[in-house]
């Protein structure tokens, strides 16, 4: 009894005991806190990252192919039988990226997915991540009409088309005013168009098919019979016209669809004035693009296509929307001139996805029996084993954290086991008395220890409550600090979170608490030692 | 003992100690001698860096039922170094220390911290009173002590209901919830008397309970220690270097250099 009333005595009397106290509880909320933000950002991260990637995949390395996917889709099947839920073959091809900005081409290394737009979808989070939202439900490489995302303005078919007549206008304009500057065409090209502002940059004629309609019309002496005629009495036109309808109409046709990666159209940047973020996009869906690849066999050849964007896919993996792009497989196929020798396409990775629950590292092992590397040039991996690099990292940087959080709190024992030496130096005379009074050298240590004890449970208690006060409103934190400092915490151009992810794993949270506790409990250990060492006739001669 | 017996006796001094050596007689009819605390030939040395103190050199020592018993002898004589002894405080160097019939110096700690919180009853030179606490706490400090935290706290009322009482019996009925820092020096001592007779002791060990008091206070402290005696039959051992209040008790003890020089005035 008299432990608990003089532990609760110490502790109500002693303030410098308080120190130690806020201490812990800092120390813990922080773990909280840290342990909470690292685990959203590796809960989503791992979402995102397992998501993208399917759950495992057969792949032929490099640019290699696999030769009768069929063949190997139904080996597949049956070495994983139950386990498996769905199977998807893709070409993954590195490629370069053309762009246009007015007026000069940009060019972007990109790794190029060829993909089944029936199948790909089961094996990886896909089609949520795309813009348009009946790609959404089911993803096809067509142009839309609408129902893209709000942020990106008009686009699709009514921007295309409504380019393709402005570029044609345009052509025409100049057609008319050969042998005048460029630049007076300029000034009324803006006159007459609205898209500046409602697309925030000014396109600029320079798709392959205005090339071509120049070749055809490039002679200048041509040119300038025309510039000399009246208007609209241009002998060729029609002729070039209906030519185009026949060829390409670029304000009704579209070109293979391509899916860009979010990152390699958009570009953030921050308004130098407001302050703000802003959105700028290089491509739009409706817009043409150029990309160039390899061929497959070997060795490989560059070959060149003309794609229309179709449709952004953003995951907001940052990694990804900035390298990804998806194309038809048999396009792809066909730009590649994939063919094995019987005429079927080739691929270059077959994904698989596996039932939920299923042992992923037992499936590896089949297929690795199935197709043993010594024998076939395969390489098969699961999601962890190609963001094994990442998971360790980021596995790592929590270990360290925790390590250093913890650290804080043993500076605290530190400061527990300062203040209760103090305490005990100070009591002497009153461990002295106790002891005289029949009080056994126990119950003087776990004085201390209980005082120690409810130290740690305090101290951990509020910082329990704390840290989870503080993760349940870390986003309004966030933004006050945003507000305090006039920096952004999460800087929206490098990270694609606008919300800090959160997760509150009820075990660590009493790890923690635990944690905590003990280590009060061990830096009181010393001192309830020596209270409990001392003898009775020496301390009560303390003065 | 009797305590009727002994309550019914008449109060004067001398009347007294006949009817306890009267008491003692019968006592000793019925069974042999029965010293309640007994040393013997115990040695104590303290060790002041290199110097050895021999503090206690042979001392035999004995108290019977119901004496009152008191230890002089000049300051560093070695007084409260016996007492302490005595107490369990503290374990002889060489020598033997017998409670009843059972030898308490070379107990197991947990047992000997038994012995002083049931059996004996402490009261010391300087007090020694917890400051954090009140009156009445420090009185019950010895209760907490020997009861769990569950116990007691059933047991509460009961406990407070004893404290009370003996702050009455010493007088301090009206300080309750003072603290020690705002009680006099008197009222320090007697709230230690309290706090020594709160677990029922059979021996009450008093070191120079009078010592830091004026003449007055220190009457009465000895009245109320007499009273204790001889209503309650606690035996006790009283260290003090006043002769005077030394007289009053059934035996002394001089303590010279480490031995026993004895004086009973009981014979006188
Ligand atoms: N812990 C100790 N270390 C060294 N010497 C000690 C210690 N305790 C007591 N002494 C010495 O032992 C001797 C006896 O001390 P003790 O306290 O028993 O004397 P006392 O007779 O009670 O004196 P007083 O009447 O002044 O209280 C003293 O000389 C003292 O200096
Ligand atoms: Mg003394």
């Amino acid at each position: 009894m008299y432990k608990l009333m003089l532990a609760w005595r110490y502790l109500r009397t002693r303030y410098i005991a308080l120190a130690s106290i806020v201490s812990v509880t800092l120390g813990v909320a922080t773990l909280v806190v840290v342990n909470s933000v690292m685990s959203g950002f590796t809960h989503e991260m791992h979402k995102r990252l397992h998501g993208i990637l399917s759950d495992m995949e057969l792949m032929s390395p490099g640019l290699g192919e696999i030769y009768e996917p069929r063949a190997h889709i139904e080996e597949i099947r049956r070495a994983l039988d139950e386990d498996l839920e769905a199977l998807s073959a893709v070409v993954r091809v590195p490629a370069l990226l053309h762009q246009t900005v007015n007026g000069r081409m940009i060019t972007q290394q990109i790794i190029l997915m060829g993909i089944d737009d029936q199948t790909y979808s089961h094996v990886s989070d896909f089609t949520p991540y795309l813009l348009n939202e009946q790609n959404r439900k089911q993803p096809d490489f067509q142009l839309k009409k609408g129902g893209y995302d709000g942020r990106l303005g008009e686009v699709g078919w009514p921007y295309r088309t409504q380019k393709a007549e402005f570029e044609r206008e345009q052509r025409r304009l100049l057609e008319e005013a050969y042998g005048s500057k460029v630049t007076q065409a300029q000034p009324e090209v803006k006159a007459e168009g609205q898209k500046e502002s409602e697309f925030a940059f000014v396109p600029i004629p320079v798709s392959p098919p205005v090339l071509s309609t120049d070749d055809e019309s490039g002679n200048p002496q041509q040119a300038a019979g025309d510039s000399v005629m009246p208007q609209g009495a241009d002998p060729f036109k029609a002729v070039r016209e209906s030519e185009h309808t026949q060829i390409f109409d670029p304000a009704t046709q579209q070109h293979p669809g391509i899916i860009l990666g979010m990152a390699l159209a958009n570009r953030k940047f921050r308004d130098p004035e407001t302050g703000d973020v802003r959105d700028v996009y290089i491509n739009v869906p409706g817009d043409d693009i150029q990309i160039t690849l390899p061929t497959g066999g070997s060795p490989p050849r560059p070959t060149f296509a003309l794609c229309t964007v179709v449709d952004f896919y953003e995951s907001k993996m940052h990694e990804y929307d900035s390298t990804l792009a998806f194309m038809p497989l048999s396009e792809l196929q066909k730009i590649r001139q994939m063919f094995g020798p019987d005429g079927e396409g080739t691929v270059s990775s077959i994904q698989i996805k596996l039932k939920p629950g299923a042992d992923l590292e037992a499936a590896k092992e089949k297929l690795v029996a199935m197709f043993p590397p010594d024998i076939y040039p395969y390489q098969i991996q699961t999601w962890k084993d190609v963001q094994r690099p990442l998971l360790a990292a980021v596995q790592l940087e929590i270990t360290i954290l925790n390590i250093l959080l913890f650290l804080i709190i043993a500076v605290a024992g530190f400061g527990i086991l300062a203040t209760f030496f103090m305490i005990v130096v100070e009591k002497t005379k009153d461990i002295g008395i106790l002891k005289a009074l029949g009080a056994p050298s126990r119950g003087v240590m776990s004085i201390f220890l209980s005082y120690g004890l409810s130290l740690g449970f305090v101290g951990a208690g509020a910082g329990i409550v704390l840290g989870l006060l503080f993760v349940s409103n870390i986003n309004e934190i966030a933004g006050l600090v945003e507000r305090l400092t006039g920096r952004e915490v999460f800087d929206p151009t490098i990270y694609y979170f606008s919300e800090i992810p959160t997760i509150i794993d009820p075990f660590t949270v009493v790890w923690i608490a635990v944690g905590a506790m003990a280590i009060a409990v061990l830096a009181s250990v010393l001192p309830a030692r020596h209270a409990a060492k001392l003898h009775p006739v020496e301390a009560l001669r303390y003065e | 003992m009797n305590k009727t017996a002994l309550a019914s006796q008449e109060s004067t001094g001398k009347g007294r100690r006949q009817s306890v050596a009267y008491a003692r007689g019968n006592l000793l009819t019925a069974k042999s001698k029965a010293p309640i605390i007994r040393a013997v030939d115990v040695y104590k040395t303290y060790q002041k860096g290199r110097l050895k103190v021999p503090v206690l050199r042979g001392v035999d020592f004995q108290v019977e039922q119901g004496e009152f018993s008191a230890i002089i002898g000049q300051s560093g004589s070695g007084k409260s170094t016996l007492l302490h002894l005595l107490g369990t405080l503290d374990v002889p160097d060489q020598g033997e220390v017998f409670f009843g019939e059972e030898r308490i110096d070379n107990l197991k700690a947990i047992k000997r911290d038994r012995i002083r919180n049931q059996e004996v009853g402490m009261i010391f030179q300087f007090y020694h009173l917890l400051p954090e606490l009140t009156t009445l706490e420090n009185v019950l400090t010895p209760k907490m002590i020997s009861t769990g935290a569950f116990r007691y706290l059933l047991n509460r009322r009961q406990y407070i209901e004893r404290a009370r009482m003996l702050l009455e019996l010493v007088g301090l009925g009206h300080r309750l919830n003072h603290k020690p820092r705002e009680l006099s020096g008197g009222e320090m001592q007697r709230t230690a008397i309290a706090r020594a007779l709160i677990s029922d002791p059979t021996l009450l060990l008093a070191d120079e309970p009078t010592g830091n008091l004026d003449s007055q206070t220190g009457k009465d402290i000895m009245d109320l220690l007499q009273r204790l005696n001889r209503d309650e039959g606690v035996t006790i051992v009283m260290v003090t270097h006043d002769n005077e209040i030394a007289s009053q008790a059934d035996s002394v003890v001089r303590l010279v250099e480490g031995r026993v020089q004895k004086s009973r005035n009981q014979a006188a």
